[in-house]
């Protein structure tokens, strides 16, 4: 009898994720162990993990691994991912552990759903193939749905657990039904294969129908308009910490995905994705910053913040390029600091006077921040900086991502979208400030937000803090390694 | 290793961040950390300085710093000879001030906010003269600026301090405009701001455009080295702390202008009509600040006018292309002036923070120490053989007289004239004649702690051997300009010994009469404190207000551009500009209330929404 040949299994390609998914495991096992009365450890153990993850991909940096019959690559590209959610996981842990314990929500599940996640966007970054790009969106989603109704009791957190389940299945299935077109067309989901047949045939109707419902499923897990409606309800109604996790780490992610998808398996279209990019782009923008200037609510500002953010990173894809490109990367890795920073402000302030919630979300109206530069200095200085990162001001961060990607399309003959982001950075500014304008310059009436003292929420503060303002003093060594990232897809 | 070149910046960075994080923390102790981290520059310094002195040039470069497109810059430095002898005496001066700081500042609520923003300047003055980009030496002129504001306006509670700060900060914004459209220019003309390139280019570059580039850097000169028409900050930011007076409004920052004319002179030299600016400007100073020196009753104003017109000198020096000599000044400038306003300091100390010359007198009998010092100070400023002033004002005269620039050279006599007079009216008014301080204030008149002697009494020594050491010319140049010549490629030309020796008898000459004078007037004649600062004539009445220059700057610049605000704020800005604004926005802010109406939570509409999305999408991309 002749053994079966195993199939040589690269576990080499998977290395970050499977020590992300075996320390989910492991918390889940420790749960069941004493001490129960605190889950503290718990977060510990989460974080060891994640910081595990982080150094083997340091450690692989240079390094190209495929496996699984093409269908995972480990290659410089989804290292840099994979060190950009590290860090979104790793910050979003820190954030959780006195919030979730103030909120009387600690539990084991959250850090293992947490790593879930991470594991999900790790393997998106790492996907060659359609099928794992559908494998990590659900992987990750899944998870994203629990965690948003974390807080069983509050009424919102519920509705956003749901409604984001619900819009989040819709999608998947304009997804999955893009991937059976495309397969029909090209015979493969494979990236390298689907490449070759949009190649032999790019005006196949069954490969553009494919690709639009494709952008449709990644358009709303990056929350680009149309695909958009979910992301302030469902930011708003979930527990701030898991707020950022989707905000930072799903969006990178389905970036990641995303952006390989169309530079390498879809090349030979690229006149028409580029085409489709630059509208939603150009949406995404406006509508994001306009919307954003009505809120009151911060989570339901930086929602719309955020689907902003995704029409600047998009304008980096239309101009497409080593330049466009690279500066994505570069823009991911600052708006993952500076968002879980503002998020992380979010998660240390409490609510006082007023009305008291008892299961609330703390304190998120803009009015309730009156005042806290002089009540706590340097929470509001953290965050008055985190909020210029955002707009865009130098030295920080976020100024130069938004250098180099609008520099990019200027470059590359997009003067136009070049003009209206910069038009809708001039009015980003306006809802920006407003918050510092209240922090510093107006008194509280009313409800309160004061600073609930938490030392690990506190260090994932300083993390991020010194990300963004690292980030806006010495851009070019990271902007060298975003493009030594992206040179595998452009070849 | 490039590293200890790291250490010069690095060290008071440190201190200032902890005194600045921590400052609650660390209080009284902020000195502990501030003093040590400028001893630690200073040895850096040193180490850095040796391997100048065997001739190294030492760069390094930290990391790339900006790359987009074609436009790529590193933070990077670089230390030749000229850089050396700038962080010697940025970090060394700035170590014994540091000291002086630590009696002087002893008993103020903000003693750690004070050592952070001093360590804080010191790191930012010393990365100005690291800097081997203009980009670089922009982004630092502009912080020992936020420096110089800051600790102008130290005290903050007071209203004539705040008002300081501003001016200073509203006349250097004038000059810095300049500055940074010039270096917008240079790399447009260039196309690189990396000195090597830029210097390389110059040589080719076209007179015209050159010289604009030139006078558009030296208006931030102007501004910064508070050169006529922007020298009327520097007087009033003589409302800081003293000790901030005498590092950064006498020893350094101000300094930085020359400086940079120097570091440029290539540039200078191309367009040739700017070079001859610069020495017009800096001869008018030098004479103007004199003159009004002359007549201030504030000991810190005597010393302010008196920084004006010696920075004039050095102008007029690399304006007439002694670029040696000119460093040369500043170096000696930066002992004696720091000597003297570290002495009026311990002046203003012992007497219980009086300033007004008219109120001193007679303190040389309790204040023995001072005396002392502060004499070698006022013999270096005005310039007595053999201290370190009169060889490095003798060797700018001499560059004067034989670069046949004999009208300079016959301002700057008579400037030097004057500058041992006033120097010494305001010293004997201090020291010698009867007390005219009331009585509980002459009962209280101390010597200061050792902590603030010993850094006059190592600025003392340096006063008085600096110029014996290096600074005697001989055959070919004194020490010093060789040492330097790498730097600027030339070697003033041999001139006759006897013109040379007559010169110089000349000058000491012109500054022992007005020693003279100011012995007679105010030493021998017995002075009545209510006669000094009176305005007799219309002359002594134009001095006293410094010329009018700042009642003319508010009747012909502030008050109608004022006049233009208002009515601009009332007509334009209400009307069309508010009216545009406020329309956007209305318009904008109705289209997000549109927008939000969409938002309505139900998920069927958000899933329809998609769903058109998608049509939309599949629609486009087929009929495309």
């Amino acid at each position: 009898m002749t053994p079966i040949p195993a199939p040589p299994i690269a576990w080499n390609a998977l290395l970050p994720i499977l020590v992300l998914a075996g320390t989910a495991m492991l918390v889940l096992l420790a749960d069941l162990l004493p001490p129960r009365e605190s889950k503290q450890h718990l977060g510990a153990l989460a974080l060891a993990g994640i910081i595990a993850a982080l150094v083997i991909a340091l450690v692989r940096w240079g390094t190209d691994v495929c496996g699984f019959r093409d269908m995972v690559r480990l290659d410089g590209y989804a290292l840099f991912f994979d060190i950009v959610i590290a860090y979104a996981a790793a910050l979003v842990v820190l954030l959780s552990m006195d919030y979730l314990r103030r909120r009387g929500a600690e539990s084991g599940e959250y850090y293992a759903l947490v790593l879930f996640a991470a594991c999900g966007m790790m393997l998106l970054a790492s996907a060659g193939d359609l099928i794992i790009v559908f494998l990590g969106i659900e992987l990750m989603s899944l998870s994203l749905y629990v965690l948003a109704g974390l807080f069983k009791s509050r009424r919102q957190s519920s509705e956003a657990s749901m409604k984001y389940f619900l819009l989040g299945v819709f999608a998947s299935a304009f997804l999955l039904y893009g991937i059976a077109l495309l397969f029909g067309a090209a015979g493969s989901t494979n990236f390298e294969r689907v490449a070759a047949a949009a190649a032999r045939n790019p005006h196949d109707t069954l490969l553009l129908i494919g690709v639009a419902l494709l952008l449709v499923g990644f358009g709303f897990k990056i929350s680009s308009v149309p695909f958009h409606m979910w992301a302030p309800d469902v930011y708003e109604g979930a527990p701030t910490s898991v707020t950022a996790l989707i905000a930072t780490g799903s969006k990178a992610a389905a970036f990641a995905a995303l952006i390989r998808f169309l530079t390498t398996a879809l090349r030979p279209l690229q006149p028409d994705w580029t085409a489709l990019l630059w509208i939603l782009a150009a949406l995404s923008m406006t509508v994001g910053n306009v919307v954003a200037i009505a809120q009151t609510n911060l989570k339901r500002m930086l929602a719309y913040s955020s689907i902003a953010h995704v029409g600047y990173m998009l304008v980096g894809l239309v101009a497409g390029g080593p330049q466009g490109t690279s500066a994505i990367l570069f823009y991911l890795f600052a708006y993952v600091f500076t968002t879980a920073g503002t998020f992380g402000v979010l998660t240390l302030c409490e609510r006082t006077g007023g009305t008291p919630e008892p299961d609330g979300d703390g304190a998120v109206d803009v009015r309730e921040y009156a005042g806290l530069g002089r009540r706590s200095p340097a929470l509001a200085f953290a965050l008055t900086f985190f909020l210029l990162s955002l707009v865009g001001i130098p030295p920080l961060a976020g100024f130069f991502g938004k250098f180099y990607l609008f520099g990019a399309a200027v470059r590359a003959g997009y003067v136009w979208l070049a003009v209206i982001a910069v038009l809708n950075s001039a009015v980003a500014a306006y809802y920006y400030l407003r918050v510092v304008v209240y922090m510093y310059m107006r008194e509280p009436e009313g409800a309160a937000a004061t600073l609930a003292p938490s030392f690990a929420g506190g260090l994932a503060l300083a993390i991020a803090f010194i990300g963004i303002v690292l980030l806006g003093v010495m851009p070019a060594p990271f902007v060298e390694l975003a493009q030594v990232a992206v040179a595998p897809l452009l070849r | 290793m490039s590293t200890s070149v790291w250490l010069i910046p690095a060290f008071p960075l440190a201190g200032a961040l902890i005194n600045m994080l921590f400052g609650r923390l660390t209080g009284r102790r902020a000195s502990w950390i501030a003093v040590p981290a400028l001893l630690g520059s200073f040895l850096a310094a040193c180490a850095v300085f040796s391997r100048v002195w065997h001739g190294e040039i030492v760069t390094a470069r930290l990391y790339p710093w900006i790359q987009g497109g074609e436009f790529t810059t590193a933070v990077s430095v670089a230390v030749d000879p000229l850089t050396g002898v700038m962080l010697l005496v940025i970090t060394g001066v700035g170590f014994l001030i540091h000291v002086y700081s630590v009696g002087y500042m002893h008993d103020d609520p903000g003693y750690a906010r004070y050592f952070a923003y001093l360590n804080l300047f010191v790191f930012s003055m010393t990365m100005l003269v690291l800097a081997s980009n203009f980009l670089l030496l922009y982004v630092f002129w502009e912080a020992v600026g936020l420096c110089s504001y800051l600790l102008i306006g130290f005290w903050y509670t007071r209203p004539a301090a705040a008002q300081a700060g501003k001016k200073a900060f509203i006349v250097n914004r004038v000059g810095d405009l300049g500055f940074g459209l010039g270096v917008m220019w240079l790399w447009v003309a260039v196309g690189s701001l990396d000195y090597a390139d830029v210097f390389k280019a110059a040589g080719s570059m076209e007179p015209a455009t050159a010289t604009w580039i030139a006078l558009l850097l030296f208006m931030g000169a102007c501004g910064k080295s508070a050169q006529i028409p922007l020298h009327v900050w520097l007087p009033d930011a003589m409302e800081g702390p003293t000790p901030v007076s005498a590092l950064i409004h006498a020893a350094t920052m101000v300094t930085a202008g020359v400086y940079m004319v120097a570091r440029s002179h290539v540039l200078f030299e191309r367009s040739g009509v700017a070079l001859d600016v610069v020495a017009a400007i800096g001869v008018a100073t030098a004479v103007f600040a004199a003159t009004i020196g002359l007549v201030q009753t504030d000991i810190k104003r005597v010393l302010a006018y008196s920084t004006v017109s010696q920075l004039g000198y050095m102008f007029a020096a690399v304006g007439i292309g002694a670029y040696a000599a000119g460093i040369f000044h500043l170096v000696t400038h930066a002992f004696f002036k720091a000597l003297l306003f570290l002495g009026a300091g311990s002046v203003i100390h012992g007497m219980n923070g009086e300033q007004d010359l008219r109120k001193m007198g007679d303190l040389s009998k309790r204040m023995m120490a001072t005396t002392i010092t502060m004499g070698i100070g006022a013999l270096g400023l005005a310039g007595m053989l053999p201290l370190a002033g009169f060889w490095s004002k003798d060797e700018i005269l001499a560059a004067a007289f034989f670069g046949h620039r004999r009208v300079l050279w016959g301002l700057l006599v008579a400037g030097a004239f004057m500058t041992a007079f006033y120097t010494f009216r305001m010293f004997f008014l201090a020291f010698f004649g009867s007390p005219r301080m009331s009585r509980e204030v002459a009962h209280h008149v101390h010597e200061s702690p050792r902590s603030m002697t010993w850094p006059l009494v190592i600025l003392a020594v340096l006063t008085t051997v600096t110029g014996l050491a290096v600074g005697i010319p001989l055959e070919h140049g004194s020490p010093f300009e060789r040492f330097l010549a790498p730097v600027f490629a030339r070697l003033e030309e041999a001139h006759s010994p006897v013109a040379a020796l007559a010169l110089a008898v000349l000058s000491v000459v012109v500054v022992a009469a007005g020693i003279l004078l100011a012995w007679m007037l105010y030493h021998v004649r017995r002075v009545k404190a209510e006669e000094v600062g009176q305005p007799r004539t219309w002359v002594h009445a134009l001095l006293l207000n410094a010329w009018y220059v700042d009642a003319i700057y508010d009747r012909l610049i502030v008050q109608p551009l004022y006049a233009l605000s208002v009515l601009l704020a009332r007509a334009f800005d209400l009307g069309v500009i508010d009216g545009i604004v406020n329309g956007l926005g209305r318009a904008v802010t109705g289209w997000a209330a549109g927008f939000r109406r969409l938002q309505t939570g139900f998920v069927v509409n958000y899933a329809l929404t998609m769903l058109v999305g998608a049509v939309l999408l599949v629609g486009y991309l087929l009929t495309r």
